[in-house]
């Protein structure tokens, strides 16, 4: 800052020649609490003059020692405060000489990784810090996974704290194989060790004279000189057209930013899912034409044609497609606390595109105390998981390696709208050919023809668990009189229940009709006679065990005989292993209800 | 062509970020409107927005939350503005606030801002079942606002949870509502005090002359300079408004807004002053000092 500091005062408009030219490099800064992370920016803030003279007054009064505590100029929330933890994503902005900075400033503890996720996405490099007295901990090791999943090229590991390790060489050299072991094993260009000391200030912004053996860049240095605009994807056009600009009917544009690639006019293209091809008529901004458009810029394209485009379709151009596919791996990390439900209809939003999606397949967890790859048993808040989706609509998408933009999307929840999940797609296979790509346009949606609404969601609407309550009894035990009073129960307590009572078909397709009822989340309570043991059997065989609670209404055998002369009993085969057993000669109705209230309720047939 | 030059300055890489913000947001609400404060923030919005949509016209309409007290030059402003402007303005005042006699001398500036402002801005919002609403707001301009997301999205009481924003990642923006919520829309987040002047400066953007060093008539409260705009300032015991050459950081309702002794009357020596002395922007905006965080206080409340 000090050489632009002088030009400032001297020659304002030359440096704002100089500033506007200047390159954007974001970062994200991962760490815990403990490992100085928060010292370490606010000593870059500070130390590269972006701190103002009232910030500066706060932070020496809320500072306990003599020294200004640097790390209370990135505190922010009142929440946080309180907690003394940062607990989300904060950006904040610097500039030096060379460049200006976008640092994306995220919590180290292992249950927010969701915020690192966030932050990590759009990262150029990612900053790591490790406390020299520790070593390499599994945390920093996660940290360089995640960082490396989300696609960030380059990795600068900063072994903090070095002056409580008296700038030892050996410390340094020891953390730093020990960590290279690790780290060569992912997907990083390059990847820089820097000894440090936040609080002191060594090898952040200047150079150390407590590290003489050290001879690479400080921090600052690293960050204002490591080459980023090489990182995008200057290869593959893609253009996922946003908005269609029609003011007149003799102008049709199609904005969007280029996600990747380069476009000029005159260029071929072809646009999906049409599969119609034009040539490029104009690349148009407000600013007038440009002759050319590269990954970054967000212009308006006009094409030679009329051709139907709108938002949600891409233009690509014809010797360089996209995968046109509804069905494709990822690797997912969850973000809310309402884990995955593979049952279920999500949104995927992907570019401009938005369609119904299922992640109908778990293939693999990545467990983050090994890094290594395990079976699933599910995935929850903060899990990381390689899936398989399943969409409604063709997707035009890319491997993330190799493009960030058009490899990425968000899961959202179709009930409450939150976003749930971000995804990095994992293609194989080799590339399509056009006659591919509209096949695979043309065909049916990869979702299987079945309920998009799952047994949870269906749970969440009725508070309470779908069911079968059959009674089982002779001719005459009350089944019939139970069933009702049991309903009627219910219906006062608030939950959604009925008697199935096509009384006169076969036992099989009464137990079909109670299968539906129950598949649709209601408690529906059954009285048919089935006395054979085989036909209860078929009955827990098709709705599933843990769904059909069996009640053996064991009325005294006599009074059932003289209230029902006319049917022979001879046939019936008590149940062996009843959930319920009520005696209706011996209690009252409403205390044989309770006790079936009772069952359901220790079941957790409720929500509560 | 090559390479090296397919490279975009930050500033130009921000224009193209904000305008790719901008078009998602129209493309994906039913019904969005841009808020405009006639501050040169709103300015930098405004420019991006026909930057976005150009050769047609905004897809929406813009919103000024008039408190009634805003300086006189801004009025004269915002009515060049409109004059200009290819679609509509809308201007909302808080009539319960006037009716009730609100002003920023007898109600102290929360309840003032409270109700001409805050209020003012969920009338209008709701009025017009706006489910989206563009702001100005940057990340640099103050310490809780450093979290904030680009879409932020508030409950239908308007309300900003800190705890219950959705992850935002890569340019993937989530812009699903209910009925009745919305999502404030923040295409400058990631532009500096900087970035927003230099843009001024290089698109030759007009602003409103406040923002530039002249004589104006002044009185001295709580160390800052406030303009004796109109006839309804009123003045303390003592007090006599004297000539001093004033400039303001940031625009809002005169009484309540801080002039900086300044010769900077251009964009560059303005930019240079700024540069020169580093004190913080809102320094000059009289709200901040109430309480302890109270940016966040009234973000929960559905201040911008």
């Amino acid at each position: 800052m000090t050489d632009d500091k002088d030009l400032i005062r001297d020659d304002i408009e030359a440096y704002l020649a100089k500033y506007r030219k200047k390159e954007l490099l974001r970062f994200v800064s991962v760490g815990s609490v403990d490992d100085g992370k928060s010292t370490l920016i606010g000593r870059i803030l500070y130390d590269t003059g972006m701190v103002f003279e009232d910030q500066m007054a706060a932070v020496r009064a809320a500072s306990q020692s003599e020294e200004p505590d640097l790390a209370l100029l990135t505190d922010g929330l009142k929440a946080e405060r309180e907690q003394g933890i940062t607990i989300d994503v904060a950006y904040r902005y610097f500039a030096t000489d060379e460049r200006k900075f976008i640092i994306a400033d995220t919590p180290g503890h292992i249950q927010y990784t969701r915020n690192m996720v966030t932050g990590a996405s759009t990262a150029d490099v990612a900053l790591i810090l490790i406390d020299a007295r520790h070593g390499v901990l599994q945390q920093s090791r996660r940290h360089a996974y995640i960082a490396s999943l989300l696609g960030i090229p380059h990795l600068a590991v900063c072994v903090n704290k070095m002056d409580l390790k008296d700038y030892s060489q050996e410390v340094y050299d020891a953390i730093s194989a020990d960590f290279m072991e690790f780290g060569k094993t992912l997907r990083f260009k390059d990847i820089q060790f820097f000894p440090v000391s936040a609080l002191v200030g060594d090898n952040v912004v200047s150079d150390s004279e407590n590290t003489p053996w050290y001879d690479g860049p400080s921090v600052l240095g690293y960050l204002e000189t490591v080459p980023v605009f090489a990182d995008r994807n200057f290869d593959d056009f893609r253009y996922p057209v946003q908005y269609v600009i029609r003011p007149d009917l003799d102008y049709r544009g199609f904005a969007a930013e280029v996600s990747s690639g380069v476009i000029a006019k005159g260029d071929d293209i072809v646009a999906l899912p049409s599969g119609k091809e034009s040539k490029v008529k104009a690349i148009d901004t407000y600013d007038g034409e440009l002759e050319e458009a590269f990954a970054g810029q967000s212009v308006t394209i006009r094409l030679e044609d009329e051709i139907d485009i709108s938002r949600g379709d891409m233009i690509v151009k014809p010797g360089n497609l996209p995968r046109v596919t509804r069905r494709f791996d990822a690797h997912i990390v969850w973000m809310h606390e309402r884990p995955l439900d593979t049952e279920k209809a999500y949104l995927v939003k992907h570019t401009t595109q938005t369609v119904r999606a299922q992640i109908d397949k778990i293939h693999l967890e990545v467990d983050m105390d090994t890094l290594e790859e395990k079976p699933s048993d599910g995935v929850e808040l903060n899990d990381i998981a390689k899936v398989r989706l399943s969409c409604h609509r063709a997707l035009y998408v890319d491997d993330y390696e190799k493009n960030r933009e058009t490899g990425s999307f968000i899961v959202i929840d179709t009930l409450t709208n939150n976003t749930v999940a971000a995804g990095m797609i994992a293609l194989e296979g080799s590339d399509q050919n056009i006659a591919e790509v509209m096949k695979e346009l043309h065909a049916e949606s990869a979702m299987e023809p079945k309920t998009f609404v799952s047994p949870n969601e269906r749970m969440e609407r009725f508070g309470q668990r779908g069911a079968t309550i059959w009674l089982t009894g002779l001719a005459g035990s009350g089944r019939w009189t139970l069933a009702y009073a049991l309903e009627r129960k219910l219906f006062d307590e608030g939950r959604t229940a009925t008697v199935v009572s096509p009384v006169g078909e076969d036992l099989r397709s009464m137990i079909s009709a109670a299968k539906a009822v129950t598949d649709a989340g209601l408690i529906n309570i059954c009285a048919f006679p089935s006395p054979a043991r085989k036909d209860r059997d078929e009955l827990t065989a098709r709705i599933g065990e843990d769904r059909v609670i069996q009640v053996y209404v064991n009325t005294d055998e006599a009074l059932c005989r003289e209230r029902r002369p006319d049917v022979d009993t001879s046939n019936f085969e008590p149940p062996e292993d009843p959930d319920i057993t009520v005696a209706l000669d011996q209690m009252r109705i409403d205390k044989a209800v309770e006790l079936i209230m009772q069952a359901l309720r220790e079941r957790g047939q409720f929500d509560a | 062509m090559q390479t090296s030059e397919r490279k975009l300055s930050q500033l130009r890489q921000l224009e193209a970020e904000s305008i790719q913000i901008i078009r998602e947001a129209a493309a994906e609400f039913d019904n969005p409107v841009m808020m405009y404060s006639v501050g040169k923030d709103s300015s930098v919005m405004l420019r991006l927005a026909e930057k976005a949509f150009a050769p047609g016209p905004l897809p929406f309409p813009l919103l000024h939350v008039d408190t009634t007290w805003k300086f006189q030059d801004m009025y004269r402003y915002r009515d060049i503005i409109e004059a200009n402007l290819k679609g509509e303005l809308i201007k909302h005042v808080n009539e319960d606030g006037v009716a009730m006699g609100i002003n920023p001398f007898d109600f102290g500036s929360k309840k003032y801002t409270d109700v001409m402002k805050t209020e003012g801005l969920k009338q209008a919002l709701t009025k017009h079942e706006f489910d989206c609403a563009f702001g100005g707001a940057r990340r640099d301009e103050e310490k809780s606002r450093a979290k904030e997301r680009i879409f932020s999205f508030r409950d239908s009481h308007h309300q900003w949870d800190p705890k219950n924003q959705r992850p935002e990642l890569w340019n993937v923006y989530n812009a699903k509502i209910k009925k009745g919520e919305n999502v404030r829309v923040f295409p400058l987040s990631n532009w500096t005090e900087l970035d927003v002047w230099l843009y001024v400066w290089l698109e030759d953007i007009p602003v409103v002359p406040l923002y530039f060093a002249k004589e104006r008539p002044v009185v001295e409260r709580s160390g800052t300079w406030i303009l004796v705009d109109d006839d309804r300032m009123r003045l303390e015991e003592g007090e006599e408004p004297q000539m001093k050459k004033v400039r303001f950081r940031t625009l809002g309702c005169y009484p309540l807004s801080g002039a900086v002794e300044s010769d900077a009357d251009t964009v560059p020596k303005v930019i240079q002053e700024m540069l020169l002395n580093r004190f913080s922007e809102r320094q000059g905006r009289l709200i901040d000092f109430d309480e302890e965080g109270s940016m966040e206080v009234k973000k929960r409340e559905g201040y911008f």
